[in-house]
């Protein structure tokens, strides 16, 4: 696509509605994320993440990227936030505010994300300023489209992460069976999971080592 | 305006297949579970073999005071109900119950769509348990917690088996794509998927998270009146998108011995209501599993069973299109 033939027609000033509702499901969701990193309970702040990454699954909707928006909802919404829930659920989760749930890094931390949104607007705006979607022509997000351009263009890095998991996998396996002088923190997981799981806190045969 | 026309009748049709096959179910629970522990059941209201008795329950919880506990989190907890139940009529808008295009609104990547959404379903326990300010409420979220991350991976393992072996991702192809020799070469697939979407749905015997001589009800125990009735019903919609969709992943949807063409939505239906009754008898068969039993389950049995599915299904797809 070359940029004369593809911005002819299109202008900022006359936006259609799906450009509208883009632009109102950016501003909530990015409302959204605002909220997760500064309101003063926990759990809130998971359940606004929630709110957040549901909103960047629609704006990917809006796009046509059907496939990638389910797949966000799939891993986001109804694993990493559950496994973040579970994870607060299990340590520290009051009701009300949680008055050491802030960190003296916030300046940082808020440059830090500042840089990184510029950099990443950036990037994007650059990039993809003259690209439009075409709503009238075949999808161009569907799962057939980014399973082949994942898996003829994109081969070597999808290997490459592929490994990379598995070795999280491997390290995560390898972190929670250490014994020996390791074994206080893994023991305390034990507790914390026997008590919500109701098995016997430590078996017999652990007592007797 | 035609297809406005179009879309809202659709919509209105899966909005009134959401509001009575749940009822349905939940009737024929308590009858089926009545004749199988040798009593009859709800006998009065209504008058024909207590059909209305849903019916009167559902006026006593309307009825009921909606209590909020004193030390709880309101706004979650009184959003919880609607979070773990609007995910199921979402996933009923994409579940085809015949050819010729006669689904809500069919998706180019349904299956995961309608995997996605479900998994939406346990927030509403997570939040509910937690809100509540009850330890028992607590106890039953983390396990609901643990449970879906256990058993969302193999639903997912077995369900792209199926997608494999079609070649799509969209559930009405997946159908089209059915052929009756599937059934035996995809069933270990099937039993990985119903066994782990029983779990996600707390069905028994995977009911830990709701294990009344433990924890009273879980997350659910400090509700009351509509908002407990809510979760209620959500369990009942996701029997029927549980059913339903195992029908049309592992056991073919419309396709039937004769009459595809006219009454295929019919065996949509009898396949449905089948797997319904399955349900229901093993909740009066089996009684709980321990909550390590259940994760044992998962990690030990279903994961490596729906894997070997996958290549199978891998090995016969290469050997069929070579």
């Amino acid at each position: 696509m070359t940029l004369a033939a593809t911005a002819a027609g299109h202008g900022f000033l006359s936006p259609t509605g799906v450009e509208i509702a883009f632009l109102l499901v950016g501003i909530g969701t990015l409302g959204a994320a605002v909220i997760t990193v500064t309101t003063r309970q926990l759990v809130h702040a998971a359940l606004w993440l929630v709110v957040a990454l549901g909103g960047v699954a629609v704006e990917y909707l809006l796009l046509t990227a059907e496939f990638i928006a389910w797949v966000q909802v799939l891993i986001y919404v109804g694993s990493v936030v559950v496994l973040l829930l579970f994870g607060l659920m299990l340590t520290k989760a009051p009701i009300g505010r949680s008055p050491d749930a802030d960190s003296g890094n916030r300046w940082a931390a808020l440059v830090v994300a500042l840089a990184a949104a510029a950099a990443l607007v950036w990037v994007v705006v650059d990039a993809f300023r003259a690209t439009w979607i075409d709503f009238g022509g075949a999808v161009q997000g569907s799962a057939e489209a980014s399973g082949r351009s994942l898996f003829q263009y994109w081969v070597l890095p999808f290997e490459a992460l592929s490994v990379l998991l598995l070795a999280a996998l491997v390290g995560a396996i390898v972190l929670s069976r250490r014994g020996g002088e390791g074994r206080a923190p893994a023991a305390a997981l034990k507790d914390g999971a026997a008590r919500v799981f109701g098995a016997p806190a430590t078996t017999p045969r652990e007592e007797q080592r | 305006m035609s297809d406005a026309l179009d879309i809202a009748l659709r919509l209105i049709a899966v909005f009134v297949v959401f509001l009575v096959f749940p009822l349905v179910i939940g009737q024929t629970e308590h009858k089926v579970m009545a004749h199988m522990q040798g009593r009859l059941g709800p006998m009065y209201a209504g008058g024909f073999h207590g059909w209305a008795q849903l019916v009167a329950d559902g006026v006593k919880f309307a009825q009921k005071e909606d209590i909020v506990p004193a030390g709880a989190d309101r706004r979650i907890f009184q959003l919880a109900p609607a979070v773990a139940l609007l995910p199921y009529l979402l996933v009923l808008v994409a579940i085809p119950i015949g050819p010729h295009n006669a689904v809500g609104q069919a998706l180019d990547a349904g299956i995961f769509f309608v995997l996605a959404v479900m998994g939406v379903g346990v927030l509403g326990s997570l939040m509910a348990g937690w809100a509540s300010a009850n330890k028992f409420s607590l106890l039953g979220a983390l396990r609901a917690a643990a449970q879906l991350l256990a058993y969302e991976l193999p639903m997912l393992l077995a369900a792209a088996s199926v997608a494999m072996a079609a070649g799509t991702l969209s559930l009405p192809g997946i159908v089209e794509a059915f052929h009756w020799w599937w059934v035996p070469w995809q069933i270990v697939g099937g039993v990985v998927f119903f066994t782990a979407g029983l779990a996600e749905l707390q069905r028994p015997p995977f009911d830990m998270p709701v294990a009344d001589s433990e924890i009273i009800f879980g997350a659910y125990t400090e509700y009351t009146g509509l908002r407990f009735a809510l979760f209620l019903l959500a369990e009942y919609a996701g029997i029927v998108v549980l059913c339903a969709l195992t029908s049309v992943l592992f056991l073919g949807g419309w396709h039937g011995p004769f009459g595809a063409d006219g009454l295929g939505w019919l065996w949509t239906l009898l396949k449905t209501a089948l797997l319904a009754f399955g349900v229901i008898w093993l909740r009066v068969t089996y009684p709980r599993l321990r909550e390590d039993q259940l994760q044992k389950l998962a990690w030990t049995v279903l994961i490596p069973l729906a894997l070997a599915q996958i290549a199978l299904t891998g090995v016969v797809k290469v050997v069929i299109s070579s």
